[in-house]
């Protein structure tokens, strides 16, 4: 699919993300939680990020900004070169729908439709047209190995193929970069590490990932390791040379 | 797009069946309030329309009287007399003035086939048929010019009359009846009509014979009563009182003298009748309306039930890139759809209804008829009332936050 030519071409010397000192304030009325104090991360296209660090450290939230999901409470943020701040929530949908491709740790499949019509759904939003979209998608769940299960529910299908077709439909709209949040999250630790290979497989081809996990063994498969700890980077580090 | 929306819909509804049932019916039993009381509205006017068009079409009639005013040394108390040559000085004269008759009546005795029956006859110019609604069954006619320059001895028939005649299934046109020994030839007979009011006798009992024959024939003047039209309903007022004060001064009585000659002015009654019925109408509607908002309130009810149930797929379709637009479409398509069904099922009724509605009560209050006007009145009002329902939980859909709506 890397064989496309690439709909928004990032111009010259800029990162695909491009974060300077993100923070996020969440205002719950009584108290403030600061959950991102200053965050600076420039993320290459092409690169395998694995973000670590312990529960309540800011990792999800960091997810969510660079999915364009929230807007931070300060800081600079470009995704392929584009400016989020001050986007309307119109525009933040199209930036998702066009740039950005989620893998989400309870894999928020739709329940009442088809692994096929789930993988086609980005493609409804994005205008592409029935004929293409259902190409697309018959393409994308043959190449997670779900060709013969796609007129199957996600709730007839198990963790592992669930979190298969999330990734087809991640990739559905060509994005720029996929996110996801714990995607092993709710898997044993065979489909666990075989989700993983997916991930592994698709970096290969040329995409851009940056995949949460607590999995330190996971971890390691990346090309880069960046370690949270209270809404800060406290470690940002090629992945040969983790611990 | 409209297949998933149909599909969700389905799943919608199946998860909230009773709530569903409910408000489906509210908007049925709205719907078919407002087209049943809006199409008896409509018959019953029709019904009401076509009784007093019996008497005539928005007609004056008007009878000389006695002077209640003293004038240029005249006493009050003195009688009026109006001959057909008075009224054809003063038409010229009058602004608006479409249609004008002098009407000659008399009881006489007709003759057929040495049979005698007590008729009453008018004696009218073919103006008369115009006004009065007078229709010929197809094969005759109606008095003409001709009968009326020449002094003609023809005769037009009510229905009732030629009934009682010449019997049933005859055809008296071409026949030949004696009126006082003089030989009238009968060129028509009057459709059968319904007809709420009338002076003198019913039409179905009269008989109509030129006016100048009936003079002839008589050696009368003065006639007893005239009928006229003006080209206007509205204007009959200004009509009436431009003849008042054209026949007054040639008359000579005062022209406010009211009772000199009295009027009944039909379309008084009409005019009342068309203030009447769109009151009554709007009444109507306005009740049937009332339901049908009752109806609509149900609908968002369900649909916020429903946004609520769904707000993590909101949720998860705004993450993939559904734009609020889309959300809100989804949202505001199924409540019309909801409500397109509670309509159609309402008018389906409706219909039914009036099909099967007793021919004999059409007499009294007319034949209910769903009209286009009916029709596109409540489309309207269901459309309003399903965009509204839609609306606020549509909105309140697309404004979800998607990281919060996804978590739950
Ligand atoms: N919607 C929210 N409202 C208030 N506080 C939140 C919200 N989401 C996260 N937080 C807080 O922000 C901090 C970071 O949370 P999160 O990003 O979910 O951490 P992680 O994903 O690393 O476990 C935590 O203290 C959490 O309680
Ligand atoms: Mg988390």
């Amino acid at each position: 699919m890397s064989s496309r030519p690439e709909k928004n071409p990032l111009p010259t010397g800029r990162a695909i993300i491009e974060m300077d000192g993100i923070r996020k304030v969440y205002d719950t009325g009584k108290v403030k939680v600061e959950a991102l104090k200053g965050v600076d991360l420039r993320i290459e296209k092409g690169e395998f990020v694995a973000i670590v660090g312990p529960s309540g450290s800011g990792k999800s939230t960091l997810m969510n900004l660079l999915g364009c999901l929230d807007t931070p409470s300060g800081g600079d943020y470009f995704i392929g070169g584009e400016k989020v701040a001050g986007l309307t929530r119109d525009a933040l949908a199209e930036v998702r729908n066009r740039r950005v491709g989620f893998v989400f740790q309870a894999f928020n499949l739709l329940p009442q439709i088809s692994a096929f019509e789930n993988v086609e759904m980005p493609l409804v939003f994005g205008g592409v047209p029935p004929k293409v979209r259902r190409a697309k998608a018959a393409e994308l769940l043959g190449k997670v190995g779900l060709g013969d299960r796609m007129d199957h529910k996600p709730t007839e299908l198990s963790g592992g193929q669930m979190q298969r077709v999330a990734i087809a439909r991640a990739l559905a709209m060509d994005p720029d970069i996929v996110l996801a949040d714990e995607p092993t999250g709710n898997l044993d630790t065979t489909s666990g590490t075989d989700i993983m290979g997916v991930f592994l497989d698709l970096w290969k081809q040329g995409s851009t990932l940056v995949v949460i996990t607590h999995d330190m063994v996971l971890a390691r498969r990346a090309s880069r390791i960046v370690e949270i700890r209270d809404g800060r980077i406290v470690s940002d580090r090629a992945a040969e040379q983790a611990a | 797009m409209l297949r998933d929306a149909l599909l969700q819909l389905h799943r919608d509804l199946k998860s909230q069946k009773l709530r569903t049932l409910l408000t489906v019916f509210g908007l049925v039993w709205g719907t078919v309030a407002v087209t049943l009381l809006l199409a008896f509205g409509t018959g019953l006017k029709k019904q009401l329309i076509k009784t007093t068009a019996g008497l005539g079409d928005r007609i004056c009639i008007s009878w000389p009287g006695l002077t209640s005013i003293p004038y240029q040394g005249l006493g009050k108390g003195r009688r009026i007399r109006i001959t057909d040559e008075d009224l054809q000085s003063v038409r010229p004269r009058v602004d608006g003035l479409k249609r004008m008759s002098s009407e000659y009546s008399d009881g006489w005795k007709m003759v057929y086939n040495l049979r005698t029956f007590p008729v009453d006859v008018s004696g009218v110019s073919p103006e008369f048929g115009d006004m009065r609604n007078l229709i010929p069954v197809p094969g005759g006619r109606f008095l003409n010019d001709l009968d009326m320059r020449d002094q003609r001895r023809v005769v037009f028939l009510g229905n009732k009359v030629a009934e009682d005649v010449f019997g049933k299934g005859t055809d008296p046109v071409g026949k030949t009846v004696l009126f006082n020994g003089s030989p009238f030839l009968v060129i028509g007979v009057l459709t059968a009509k319904q007809q709420d009011s009338s002076y003198n006798s019913r039409d179905s009992d009269l008989s109509w014979i030129p006016g100048t024959t009936f003079r002839a024939l008589t050696g009368r003047k003065y006639l007893s009563n005239f009928v006229y039209q003006p080209a206007s309903a509205l204007e009959s007022k200004a009509v009436t009182e431009s003849l008042r004060s054209a026949l007054s001064r040639r008359l000579k009585f005062d022209p406010e003298d009211k009772e000199a000659f009295s009027v009944w002015d039909v379309t008084e009654q009409f005019q009342f009748f068309e203030v009447f019925m769109l009151a009554f109408t709007l009444f109507l509607g306005i009740v049937g309306s009332l339901t049908l908002v009752v109806g609509g309130i149900g609908v968002s009810n369900i649909m916020n039930v429903v946004v609520d149930e769904r707000t993590k797929e909101i949720g998860i379709k705004m993450a993939l890139g559904a734009k609020s637009g889309a959300i809100l479409r989804q949202f505001l398509v199924e409540t019309l759809i909801v409500t397109a069904i509670g309509g159609l099922a309402g008018f389906a009724i409706s219909l039914g209804i009036c099909a099967v509605f007793p021919a004999s009560l059409e007499e009294y209050v007319g034949r209910p008829e769903v009209s286009p006007v009916v029709a596109g009145i409540t489309v309207g009002i269901l459309g309003i009332i399903g965009l509204l329902a839609g609306w606020f939980p549509a909105r309140s859909a697309a404004r979800l936050d998607p990281v919060v709506a996804m978590k739950m």
